[in-house]
């Protein structure tokens, strides 16, 4: 007994125990982080694959037979009592039955783009051939059969002849529809900008009351210029308008209506059922492009994601920008120029505390001091033209990115001090052996040498910023901004503007969104990028450090 | 044992093929001048009012037991011990005939003058060439052509271009412990000071870079006045012309080498360079 007593003691004491808690540990931690983005990659990026659209018999809960085709999009085992409690007309069946949701589209019939099956209740399921799915601008997809293609309302083509002429002439249309966006966003865009400005500097002007008659010209002349350019522009689209309106494609649903679509409409049309394994990915990515690259369309439900993507990289950039000279300069006094004391200790308190204030807290503030003082001052002082209209007396992506920046200065702060305490006294000395002043030790030896310890921190303050979403909705996020922060009009940067955010896009469209089936799988390909942005951002950092570490390296 | 020791001494010093005979500080030009000079760390006094003439161009060595004041002295020379806190100093410092403790005297500009060389090999992680023109560039010297001449002169007086001419665009914490010292002893000749002071330069290395360190010594006495701190007796012996022995802050002993190792005047001087403390 004694033996078996010293042996457990024994195993006990040698520390083994401990070894496999900690490596459970790490192991459960692992676990549930690839677990987590496994989950988000497959729920996000199958969303983009293209199903086979299934056409099926289906009798209602009511007993009427129809019949409906859609893409099977998800699967579940149902108890029976649930559903006889809901209605269906199971007494004969035992176990769970599956039910299926099926994405039927058309919502401009059906007013629904989704509808489950259970599956006793299907019959005859096919997956016929000549199926189309056609995407819109509006009213999300269509399934359906094509029928005829019409041109200014007159049929050129039907069958199998339609085919080919709908290739064509859709190519058109979508060409037609890139130069009618890039007229009406950039070229009218920038008009519609100098415009603004014409009207703003004419009304400081005349504020300043120094406005005369030469000047009024000089404005108005400018004025009709640009109007005239609009003019310009504007017949051009007219024409380009009655271009795209010419084709109209006629497709019927399963059941048999048919529908005539203005091609003008259309974004893609496909046949999954057709489709070769290849063409399939080709789709595949092709669409996860769309996806990186376009705007949203359909209240975010549909298209892209580009404007928040590039929002929350420049926002983040920019909170870099701002905290980093900040958090660095207050280090440094605090580390290398203020007496240590009891002051200093408090301070240090105060800003390990300020890490810990829940970030919305700090959402309230920047609104308070940023957007309403400084903004509603600078206004007052710089725009008094553009009142009562904010300028910057409003959220904006510069109050943002200054938000954030506060909220991730502890941070900084800490690890730069971190870094200057590491710093030998021994080469500190050697600089200041040679002549060197306090300051020029520290700006050409001290510095440099701490900076892996600042990117540090920068890295840490830029995966904390990235993920930050509710202080954002105080201080300048928006659900849809119509227009990127960076752009082609002077000043190229503006500060001012509203913008986008990955974080909020995922609230957006995961809880407010009306259409919640479509966006439920959207809501996981939009977080899955979001870790990717900041996994991305913190490589970058991570690089950076690598390298100044090792061009900084101490010790041999 | 005494004997022992002295013998060893014998073979040391001849082994570097030099003779200390008839060197008297009354011959000698006087580079420091330390006068009743005291120093406080807070409360604690940790130098007693010593009086001290240290000669031009030769190699003068601090010995004494750990905790002595023999650091705490030489970096009294370049003003060191400003950066300590709570440390005061009182007595006079003259290097060159100015008082360093003076009113008007512009730290900066005497550090440029007394050069110092520490304990551990301190190169700043910079390249090679970089660690030496920092100096140089301190004192706003751009040109190129300027600063490759001063660097080529001053690791060759550090006797280690013939090791470094290659790469001298390479980091200098590349270089091994002895390479290194000798680097630091490149940057602090570069800015061509007239003082070197030299921190137990060589208590880091092994015995071949020390003695490496030790003949590069005995070559840039030369050119500069050299202050050395050393606990290891041989080596004050093999490189020093004068040597001073310190005890808790006092200076005991202060004569040429020869004398203080031969035929030392206080009793305390002889118990430790026999061993018999410290």
């Amino acid at each position: 007994m004694s033996v078996i007593n010293n042996k457990k003691v024994g195993w006990f004491r040698s520390g083994t125990p401990w070894v496999w808690m900690s490596a459970g540990t790490v192991s459960i931690s692992l676990v549930m982080v690839f677990g987590l983005l496994l989950l988000i990659a497959v729920r996000g990026l199958g969303y983009f694959w293209p199903v086979d659209v299934v056409a099926m018999d289906y009798t209602e809960r009511d007993g009427t037979e129809v019949r409906v085709m859609g893409e099977q999009r998800e699967t579940e085992r149902v108890p029976l009592e649930r559903l006889i409690e809901a209605g269906y007309p199971l007494e004969n069946h035992h176990g769970d039955v599956e039910r299926h949701l099926l994405k039927v589209g058309n919502r401009d019939l059906y007013g629904m783009d989704f509808r489950s099956v259970i599956e006793p209740d299907v019959k005859n399921r096919t997956i016929p051939e000549d199926v189309v799915v056609i995407e819109r601008h509006e009213w999300g997809n269509f399934y359906g059969f094509l029928v005829s293609v019409k041109a200014s309302g007159v049929v050129v083509a039907e069958g199998t002849a339609a085919r080919t002429e709908l290739k064509q002439r859709l190519e058109r249309s979508l060409a037609l529809h890139d130069e009618i966006k890039h007229i009406e966003k950039s070229d009218i865009g920038a008009i519609n900008y100098e415009l603004e400005r014409l009207r703003l500097k004419q009304r400081k002007l005349m504020l300043s009351n120094t406005l005369d008659a030469a000047q009024e010209q000089a404005i108005s002349a400018e004025r009709t210029e640009a109007q005239q350019r609009y003019e310009h522009l504007q017949k051009k689209l007219t024409g380009l308008y009655a271009a795209i309106n010419r084709d109209s494609v006629v497709v019927r649903s399963i059941e048999g209506r048919e529908v005539e679509i203005a091609l003008s409409k259309i974004v893609r049309i496909y046949r999954p059922n057709e489709m070769g394994y290849g063409e399939k990915l080709l789709h595949y990515f092709s669409k996860i492009w769309e996806f990186l690259s376009d705007e949203p369309r359909e209240a975010n439900t549909e298209g892209g994601i580009f404007p928040a993507i590039f929002g929350t990289v420049l926002m983040v950039i920019l909170m870099a920008i701002l905290v980093t000279p900040f958090g660095v300069i207050a280090a440094i006094y605090l580390r290398e120029y203020a007496k240590q004391g009891p002051v200093t200790r408090v301070i240090r308190i105060a800003v390990n505390n300020l890490a810990g204030v829940p970030s919305v807290v700090y959402g309230v503030f920047g609104l308070g001091f940023f957007v309403y003082f400084l903004g509603g001052n600078i206004d007052a002082l710089f725009f008094p033209e553009a009142a009562p209209a904010p300028t910057f007396g409003t959220p904006g992506i510069l109050w943002s990115s200054l938000t954030l920046a506060i909220l991730t200065l502890p941070v900084v702060i800490v690890a730069t001090e971190e870094g200057l305490s590491r710093i030998p006294i021994a080469v500190r000395e050697g600089s200041l052996a040679l002549g060197a002043t306090k300051a020029e030790t520290l700006w050409r030896i001290v510095i440099p040498m701490a900076s892996p310890a600042l990117m540090t921190g920068l890295i840490l303050a830029i995966a904390r910023a990235a993920g930050e979403v509710a202080p954002l909705m105080l201080v300048g996020v928006v659900k849809l901004a119509p227009s990127l922060p960076l752009d082609g009009n002077f000043p190229f940067l503006h500060l001012d503007r509203k913008f986008m955010h990955l974080g909020f896009h995922i609230y957006d469209v995961g809880f407010q969104s009306p259409n919640v089936e479509a966006a439920r799988p959207l809501v996981y390909a939009t977080a899955l990028l979001l870790v990717m942005v900041i996994v991305v951002l913190n490589l970058a950092a991570i690089h950076i450090r690598n390298r100044l570490r090792q061009k900084y390296q101490t010790g041999h | 044992m005494s004997n022992n020791n002295e013998r060893k001494h014998a073979i040391d010093m001849s082994s570097l093929g030099r003779s200390h005979a008839g060197l008297s500080l009354d011959n000698e030009e006087i580079a420091i001048n330390v006068r009743s000079l005291k120093l406080y760390y807070g409360d604690k006094q940790a130098i007693n009012g010593v009086d001290m003439r240290i000669p031009k161009n030769r190699v003068t060595a601090f010995i004494g037991p750990s905790g002595c004041g023999k650091s705490t002295l030489l970096r009294c020379f370049n003003r060191m011990n400003d950066l300590i806190d709570g440390c005061r100093i009182e007595g006079e410092v003259d290097i060159d005939g100015e008082n360093i403790y003076g009113k008007a005297v512009d730290v900066v500009d005497l550090r440029r003058r007394v050069g110092m060389v520490f304990q551990k090999p301190n190169p700043f992680p910079k390249s090679i060439y970089e660690n030496v023109a920092y100096g140089l560039r301190l004192q706003g010297i751009k040109d190129r052509r300027v600063l490759d001449e001063v660097i080529e002169r001053s690791l060759k007086g550090a006797a280690l271009w013939d090791e470094v001419k290659d790469r001298l665009h390479e980091s200098g914490m590349g270089l091994s412990g002895g390479q290194q010292q000798r680097l630091v002893i490149a940057r602090a000749i570069a800015v061509e000071p007239n003082v070197l002071l030299l921190d137990e330069p060589a208590s880091a290395l092994d015995p071949i870079s020390t003695l490496k360190l030790e003949e590069l010594i005995y070559e840039l006495k030369e050119k500069y006045t050299i202050v050395i701190v050393t606990h290891n007796m041989q080596q004050a012996a093999r490189v020093s012309d004068y040597t001073a022995f310190m005890f808790m802050g006092d200076q005991i002993e202060f004569s040429d080498t020869d004398t203080l190792f031969t035929n030392p005047r206080e009793k305390r001087t002889e118990d430790y360079i026999t061993g018999r403390y410290g």
